[in-house]
């Protein structure tokens, strides 16, 4: 049997604490608990967990100062918690370095998936190298020829097109924000450009979606960026 | 265990606290008969006592030129700073009365309460200074002589033949609450002077054999003693009057005090005060205006202002009457107001005067009927004023110079009549010139034309002619009655001319008051109410006017556009606030401030003060009249109601307002505490039920129970997140943030998060592939999207279509979503946007109805608008618009690939 992963949750709430420890451990992690910014940045340092659960919204310390401390010295993934309304949060967060978000309420299949692409990436970060072929639902893409296929049938993508769905796919599953597309992309100049992604991302459902109106693949995040499904 | 308690001392000091700021201070005065008696020692042992039983006592201010028995009292005790005045050369101290009353004591002890303060002070008399002391709830103790009481002044001016200015109101010894007489025998006393330990002013030096003088002595230590025992009886009188006995004049007595611009005049008002205070009756000071009080001078006119005001001080009412007889209307207005008894002055001119112009005091006494007549011996103490005199623009030449011309124009019509005429009816001629002139010009100019008149009659037709020589005698009576003629006209015509003048005068301001009284009747705004009073009181008194209303912390704040002529310097301000304070007229000729340049009239309506009015006169520093202050008293109660009305009107609003935002707040909690509990119960009851049969319940069962949960989270997410959106919407806290957005994938957004939701219903997009991109919030569009398609999907049967369609029609963005369920009804399609409106065609399904209101809120933030119809095939659509603003700018992907490969 393999070590279960270990998960700190930093959250104020005891309830919430207390659904997350119910839900998780069913599921095999390890949980650590704390209330308080203070002690979460202490225990993200002297537990050696595996993923930091964090609640934008502490008592103690602004969430993004914890996110900011964290990564001072790690890179282990780190998913934040925020209510809705709150999506300007959620980008600086991101953008300052958590992994992924989850808006208040939220179901545990969505944590769960979050949590296993976190994971995922932490552990590709950590040597494992890329698939030459990706695939997901109707989309396969051939990393080594440069190739697209939707259905078996080969799509022509513009270079940009190609680009971001490129990006996309290096973070398959989880969240990327509109700067960070926008920045790998086209570049470190055009970061506040957005309507290009609406354009581009429009143009790419429209060639990979089945209904580009009800997308299953490339899904928005309002507010905050775009996510490719990777299960 | 703590005791929380306070301690006694502790509730007692915070008792006393409060008490001082809500009640009025006391004052106890140490009264003596002549300076040297040993008030202020009396007074300084009496502050020690005091203060050594822990009384927070301050020395305000005492003589510096004390003995130094008395000035070893004051060794110990706390002592305020003096104050610096700069007065032309000099540096004059006085006592701070700012700084005490910042410093609060609770007692403070103030010499010389008959002092005058030097000008620039906030009041003119430091016994206005002691006023505000005790206003402002601390106790004082000061010191008073005899001869500085204003009733018993010019007595005591007859008895040692020294004239004292400082005068203090009686008013202010009356209401005392404790006056300590600190008595010495004449001879103690004026071995004391001998020793030399009495302080003299140096004004009072020249005086001083007059003044010490045993007789006088004598006489002033009667007064004093009786004045206090005066004060002592009606101490006694009162408290008989609040025990039990009703309210009365016990005499049923009134006086009446005939006043006028003589310097005897504030005589006869202290003596009318005495005989008043001795009666206990209320007394009147009556004035009649008569043409001769036309000419007065201005030192006269000042002087009549005086005494009223003296009267005023002492207590009686004034009142200043018109007319050409004064005898007939002060006997008119006495039997109209039940006076018994009228105090005139003994006349003072001449017996040959009396013989021409009649006898004032005669006249009275032979028509007064039953009201008894007083006379009362005048002195030739001539008492100057005190207020400066203000130079008057001289009187015009012209009316002279038309008064020759007449006179000239009546001589060239008698040259030509001269021929067909006797002389004597020339005379005619003339005397239709003095008509004229003294019907436009008054008395001074036709008594002129009048002699010119004979004079010129004698010239030029009386032989012989070319000189003033009379050949005929009998023309010297021709002469003499041409004058008395002349003269007697003039009078008349002067008269009817006055009458009609003041009458219009009168009738003026009169009207005016009535007019503005009518217009304030009606306005409904402050900023009217304002200007209307502003218009009417310049015009009637030729000022310029300025109203002030309290602002926040209730200082005064100049209402409206102040330009920059009339601009109010800090200190205007502080004498506005001071009148507003104390409910009293203040500045320009009044006891406090004097030295501003306006009149501060105090806007007083019926349960409290509601501003300030500031009159300034146009003519520089010039005072108002008695009666002219009375006007302005009633334009400012009428200013002051229409003030208080709007007051109440706005206030009666602003709790109208409240009480439907409370309505609005009740249905609202009623609305969502409905909504809310609905889910909640479901919830509680589900999951109560797993946990107490565990191991009983079904797989099937358990099943369901769990998906409710979970459906009805959902469902209570969602109304909090729409009354979120409510709250932000209403509080207009809900800032968009505006970006490009594709409606599409707005779209993809909310279906996938209906997608539970709407898997029952086939949802048909139809979306143009050239939709330009939209400026909009994406968070809250989607969410008017969400709020649309969740709608239809609850009101539409299931398996029926949900459409969504979208164009753009004149530079619109038109969005709809139709479904094909029971459509609205009739009339509904406005209301249903409404808050709490639920359609009574949903048959009770939940929610609180405050989708569509968020939907509307949102659409409109971005300009565009929102309606509902039913749509042909039946059902419901509900269409949305959102302006189209021009693309945003775009590099075209060619150039961006080849920008990366360089």
């Amino acid at each position: 049997m393999p070590i279960p992963a270990k998960i700190l949750v930093i959250e104020d709430e005891q309830p919430i604490r207390r659904f997350l420890r119910a839900s998780l451990e069913g599921h095999g992690f390890a949980i650590i608990e704390v209330a308080n910014a203070v002690d979460g940045i202490r225990d993200a340092a002297t537990t050696q967990a595996d993923l930091v659960i964090l609640d934008l919204g502490l008592p103690d310390i602004d969430g993004l100062e914890v996110i900011k401390r964290i990564r001072e010295w790690s890179s282990k993934p780190i998913i934040v918690l925020s209510a809705r309304g709150e999506e300007s949060d959620k980008v600086k967060a991101l953008d300052t370095g958590a992994d992924d978000y989850l808006t208040k309420p939220f179901g545990v299949s969505e944590l769960l998936a979050r949590i296993r692409v976190a994971l995922r990436h932490a552990s590709r970060r950590d040597g494992n190298t890329e698939q030459p072929i990706f695939q997901v639902q109707h989309l396969k893409i051939d990393h080594a020829r440069r190739l697209v296929f939707v259905n078996e049938v080969e799509v022509h993508l513009s270079p940009i097109e190609y680009r971001l769905l490129m990006t996309l796919v290096k973070y398959a599953g989880k969240v990327v924000t509109h700067k960070q597309l926008l920045k790998e992309v086209w570049g470190p100049h055009d970061t506040q450009e957005t309507h290009y992604l609406r354009v581009y991302m429009g143009h790419l459902r429209h060639k990979i979606e089945k209904e580009p109106a009800r997308p299953t693949i490339l899904l928005t995040e309002p507010g905050v960026g775009y996510r490719l499904v990777d299960e | 265990m703590k005791d929380t308690r306070p301690n006694p001392d502790e509730l007692l000091a915070r008792v006393q606290a409060e008490e001082a700021v809500q009640t009025r201070g006391k004052l106890k005065i140490f009264f003596g008969a002549a300076p040297g008696v040993g008030k202020t020692y009396a007074m300084l042992e009496a502050a020690r006592k005091v203060a050594k039983d822990g009384v927070d006592v301050v020395i305000g201010y005492v003589e510096r030129h004390v003995r130094p028995e008395t000035y070893e009292l004051t060794l110990g005790l706390d002592v305020m700073p003096m104050k610096s005045i700069p007065y032309r050369d000099a540096i004059l101290r006085e006592f701070d009365l700012e700084g005490t009353l910042e410093r609060r004591p609770a007692l403070v002890v103030v010499d010389e309460l008959a002092h005058t303060n030097a000008p620039g002070s906030t009041h003119a008399k430091r016994w206005q200074d002691v006023e505000q002391l005790l206003q402002s709830g601390i106790d004082v103790y000061t010191t008073l002589n005899v001869q500085h009481l204003e009733s018993l002044n010019d007595i005591v001016a007859k008895i040692t033949k020294v004239q004292v200015r400082e005068t203090v109101p009686d008013s202010i010894f009356d209401s005392a609450h404790e006056v300590e007489l600190v008595d010495l025998p004449p001879d103690d006393l004026i071995e004391r002077l001998q020793e030399g330990k009495v302080y003299l002013e140096d004004q009072a030096a020249r005086a001083v054999q007059h003044f010490f003088q045993k007789g006088n002595l004598y006489a002033l230590r009667e007064l004093a003693l009786r004045r206090t025992a005066e004060r002592v009886n009606a101490q006694l009188e009162s408290y008989r009057r609040e025990k039990s006995i009703t309210v009365s004049w016990p005499t049923g007595e009134k006086l009446l005090v005939c006043v006028g611009p003589s310097p005897l005049s504030s005589r006869l008002v202290r003596s009318t005060r005495r005989m008043a205070a001795g009666l206990r009756c209320p007394w009147v000071a009556v004035y009649v205006e008569t043409p001769a009080m036309l000419k007065l001078p201005d030192a006269g006119r000042e002087r009549l202002h005086q005494n009223l005001r003296l009267a005023e001080q002492l207590g009686a009412s004034t009142v200043t009457l018109s007319g050409n007889e004064p005898v007939d209307e002060i006997i008119h207005y006495a039997q109209e107001n039940n006076v018994t008894k009228i105090i005139v002055g003994k006349p003072q001119q001449p017996r040959w005067r009396e013989f021409f112009r009649g006898s004032f005091v005669y006249e009275l006494t032979r028509k007064c009927g039953d009201v008894d007549v007083y006379v009362i011996r005048g002195e030739g103490e001539e008492t100057t004023s005190s207020l400066p005199t203000y130079p008057r623009s001289l009187t015009s030449a012209w009316p002279y110079l038309w008064a020759v011309l007449v006179v000239a124009m009546c001589t060239g019509l008698s040259w030509l009549l001269d021929q067909r005429l006797a002389a004597v009816n020339l005379v005619m001629v003339y005397l239709l010139g003095v008509v004229i002139i003294s019907t436009w010009f008054g008395r001074g100019p036709s008594i002129l034309t009048s002699v010119l008149g004979v004079a010129a009659f004698d010239f030029f037709f009386v032989p012989p002619r070319w000189t003033f020589a009379v050949e005929d005698t009998q023309y010297l009576f021709t002469f003499a009655v041409m004058l008395i003629t002349g003269l007697v006209i003039s009078t008349l015509t002067t008269r009817v001319k006055y009458q009609i003048d003041s009458s219009r005068k009168r009738e003026q301001r009169t009207s005016a008051l009535y007019a503005l009284s009518r217009e304030l009747a009606v306005v409904k705004a402050l900023n009217d109410v304002v200007q209307s009073t502003i218009q009417h009181i310049s015009s009637v008194f030729h000022a310029r006017v300025v109203v002030y209303l309290p602002g926040p912390d209730q200082r005064m704040v100049p209402f409206g556009i102040v330009t920059e002529s009339s601009s109010t310097s800090d200190r205007d301000e502080s004498v506005a606030q001071w009148a507003f304070e104390h409910r009293e007229m203040a500045g320009l000729g009044t006891g406090t401030l004097p030295g501003a340049d306006a009149l501060y009239v105090p806007l007083t309506a019926s349960s409290r003060n509601v501003g300030v009015m500031e009159v300034r006169p146009e003519k520089e520093r010039y005072p108002f009249d008695p009666e002219q202050i009375h006007l302005l008293e009633a334009f400012a109660g009428q200013t002051a109601a229409a003030v208080e009305r709007i007051n109440l009107v706005r206030n009666a609003e602003h709790t109208k307002v409240e009480v439907e935002t409370e309505r609005l707040r009740n249905s609202l909690l009623s609305a969502v505490s409905h909504d809310l509990r609905t889910p909640l119960a479901v919830i509680a009851g589900a999951s109560s039920t797993l946990l107490e049969g565990e191991a009983t319940i079904p797989h099937q069962t358990r099943h369901e129970l769990l998906q409710t949960i979970v459906d009805e989270s959902d469902c209570l997410n969602r109304l909090v997140g729409n009354l979120l959106d409510t709250t932000r919407l209403e509080a207009g806290a809900l800032k968009l943030n505006s970006e490009w957005q594709s409606l599409e994938e707005l779209l993809g957004v909310v279906l996938n998060r209906l997608h539970l939701l709407l898997s029952k219903h086939p949802v048909k997009v139809d979306l143009p592939a050239d939709l330009p991109l939209v400026r909009a919030d994406g968070i809250l569009l989607q969410q008017v999207l969400f709020n649309l398609l969740e709608n239809a999907a609850k009101y539409s049967p299931v398996e029926k279509v949900i459409e969504i369609r979208a164009a753009v029609r004149d530079n619109q963005l038109l969005v709809s979503v139709t479904d094909h369920g029971i459509g609205l009804a009739a009339g509904e399609e406005k209301r249903i946007f409404e808050k709490f409106h639920r359609s009574e065609q949903t048959g009770g399904r939940p929610g609180a109805g405050l989708g569509l209101t968020v939907c509307r809120g949102i659409i409109e933030l971005h300009g565009g608008e929102i309606w509902a119809e039913n749509a042909s095939g039946g059902g419901a659509r509900f269409s949305f618009t959102l302006p189209v603003a021009p693309s945003p700018e775009m590099r075209l992907d060619d150039e961006l690939s080849s920008e990366r490969k360089e």
